[in-house]
């Protein structure tokens, strides 16, 4: 009886969004009286941070300060269109809807900073701390709140902007059957240690390196927290989660969170993350988002270093204590696969 | 049935008409409109709801409402002074240690009753502190280092 130690690797291409019938996000951007910007999404945040993403590329496009603009995650019934959060496609579609909508909203802004002026808008540039001047003549300038203001009470003007994003519906080749299903492909490689107890079947990941090709890092902190928490849920998937363990009998599956599975924080592995940055050219600022890719590497790694270890392959999940035993039995023991100069 | 219960609420005197084998959680929440604490399960096993009774830790939807008359009863939405975050908070925020933030409230009490008792505790009294506490979000990691800094900021308090 032994525990062995196992590496197993595996790399992805993730497609973002995804296109059967075409795929748009819409957003709407509009000041209120005061110079705030509101960004309207009809998309969900549920901790992956399009709200602050969403936030940032607005600030960036509109050229004002990102603690002037705010997101509105609305509901399907009051906001524009979107097609929802799924597909990790919400930094890419929607980013992009974002940047158009503060585009158009941000040339009212300034054809209104230069009614009040009385120079060319195309004159005007922003600083980014709320205020218009004209170029090279930054003495010239008004508040951003000065201008919104105005717009409303005396120009009689709003300062909006309306953004779509479509990926149109893509042609299917009749000979090759060949397709343009999605936009843009996200990347990861991640190699994982662990180790397998032939004695009891229990897998112990030990640690995890991997690389995460996201485009642009648009916030590194969230894209951190996203890779560390998807990792995270990927080894959950790997080894705990089922709803079907195998009980006698489904009624006597689990029915709440002391018996379905899942790693807690005393299981936490050490992950060193590379975050490589290749903006893409179709993003909003090169960003694609991590997205599920953050979860997916980790399952065929882990599968992959059980083989390595003891020479089962399984092809289900969870790999659960009870299946590697079952295959080392009918392996007629452990089998190390051995490491390749190790 | 219902019965006055008094308690300490965040440190203000706190009366409220519970029905009788109400749930505290229920009644934070409903009688006296404090939706910091979360319902998660309902059934002790996520942690969602903890709040701290004299100090110690309890999954508030196992909680007879009744059994708090007289005692001091915290949640997160006391948490901070007015517009100072309490260290803990400072900590979640900055160490990006919430994403739905569902978990977040009880993970901030459970912490806070550790802290409290053992100001300044290992990597693994942490782990075991919020044990009960499920997370689904996060792969606690950057659970476990935000707490770990709020101890040390408060040391060097
Ligand atoms: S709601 Fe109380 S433990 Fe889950
Ligand atoms: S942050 Fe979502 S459950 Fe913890």
């Amino acid at each position: 009886m032994a525990i062995h130690h196992g590496r197993g690797f595996a790399s992805i291409n993730y497609p973002i969004g995804m296109n059967l019938g075409g795929d748009p996000s819409q957003a709407l951007v509009h000041s209120t009286p005061d110079g705030k910007f509101k960004v309207t999404l009809s998309s969900i945040d549920l901790g992956q941070g399009i709200k602050s993403v969403g936030r940032q590329l607005a600030a960036e496009t509109l050229g004002v300060p990102v603690e002037d603009v705010f997101v509105d995650t609305a509901d399907s019934d009051t906001g524009p269109h979107d097609m929802g959060s799924f597909a990790s496609r919400g930094t890419h579609r929607m980013g992009n809807a974002i940047i158009r909508a503060a585009t158009e909203a941000r040339a009212q802004l300034l054809e209104a900073a230069a009614e009040e002026l009385e120079v060319d808008a195309s004159d005007l540039v922003t600083d980014g701390r709320g205020n218009i001047h004209v170029r090279g003549a930054p003495s010239r300038s008004i508040s951003v709140e000065a201008t919104a203001t105005a717009a409303q009470f005396n120009q009689g003007r709003t300062l909006a902007g309306r953004g779509i994003f479509l990926v149109p519906l893509s042609e299917v080749d009749s000979v090759t059957g060949e397709m343009t299903p999605v936009s843009s492909f996200a990347h990861a490689a991640l190699i994982i240690d662990l180790t397998v107890d032939d004695e009891t079947g229990e897998v112990e990941v030990q640690n995890i390196n991997s690389a995460y090709e996201v485009g642009r890092a648009l916030n590194p902190r969230l894209v951190e927290q996203q890779l560390i928490g998807g990792a995270w849920m990927g080894v959950s998937h790997a080894l705990y989660e089922t709803t079907e363990p195998n009980y006698p009998e489904r009624s006597h599956g689990p029915i709440d969170f002391n018996h379905y599975l899942q790693p807690g924080p005393g299981d936490t592995v050490p992950h060193h993350i590379s975050v490589l940055e290749r903006p893409a050219p179709d993003a909003p600022f090169g960003g694609k988002g991590p997205g599920e890719m953050c979860a997916n590497p980790v399952l065929p790694a882990i599968a992959n270093a059980v083989f390595n270890a003891v020479g089962v392959e399984c092809d289900s999940l969870p790999i659960t204590p009870e299946k590697v035993l079952r295959g080392i039995r009918a392996n007629g023991g452990a089998r190390p696969q051995g490491r390749p100069g190790a | 049935m219902k019965s006055p219960v008094t308690f300490r609420l965040n440190g203000s005197e706190t009366a409220v008409f519970v029905d009788s084998g109400a749930n505290l959680l229920d009644v934070l929440r409903r009688g006296c409109g404090d939706l910091s604490p979360k319902y998660g399960c309902g059934q002790g096993s996520c942690g969602a709801c903890t709040v701290l009774i004299g100090g110690e830790p309890h999954v508030s939807c196992l909680v007879l409402a009744e059994t708090v008359a007289g005692r001091s009863v915290e949640t997160t939405g006391g948490l901070s002074n007015g517009p100072d975050l309490h260290p803990l908070q400072r900590a979640f925020i900055e160490g990006f240690a919430a994403q739905c933030g569902y978990c977040t409230p009880g993970m901030l009490m459970s912490a806070k009753a550790l802290l409290d008792r053992n100001p300044s505790p290992t990597r693994s009294e942490v782990e075991e502190a919020i044990s009960g506490n499920l997370c689904r979000c996060t792969g606690y990691e950057p659970i476990i280092d935000a707490i770990l800094e709020a101890a040390k900021q408060r040391g060097a308090a």
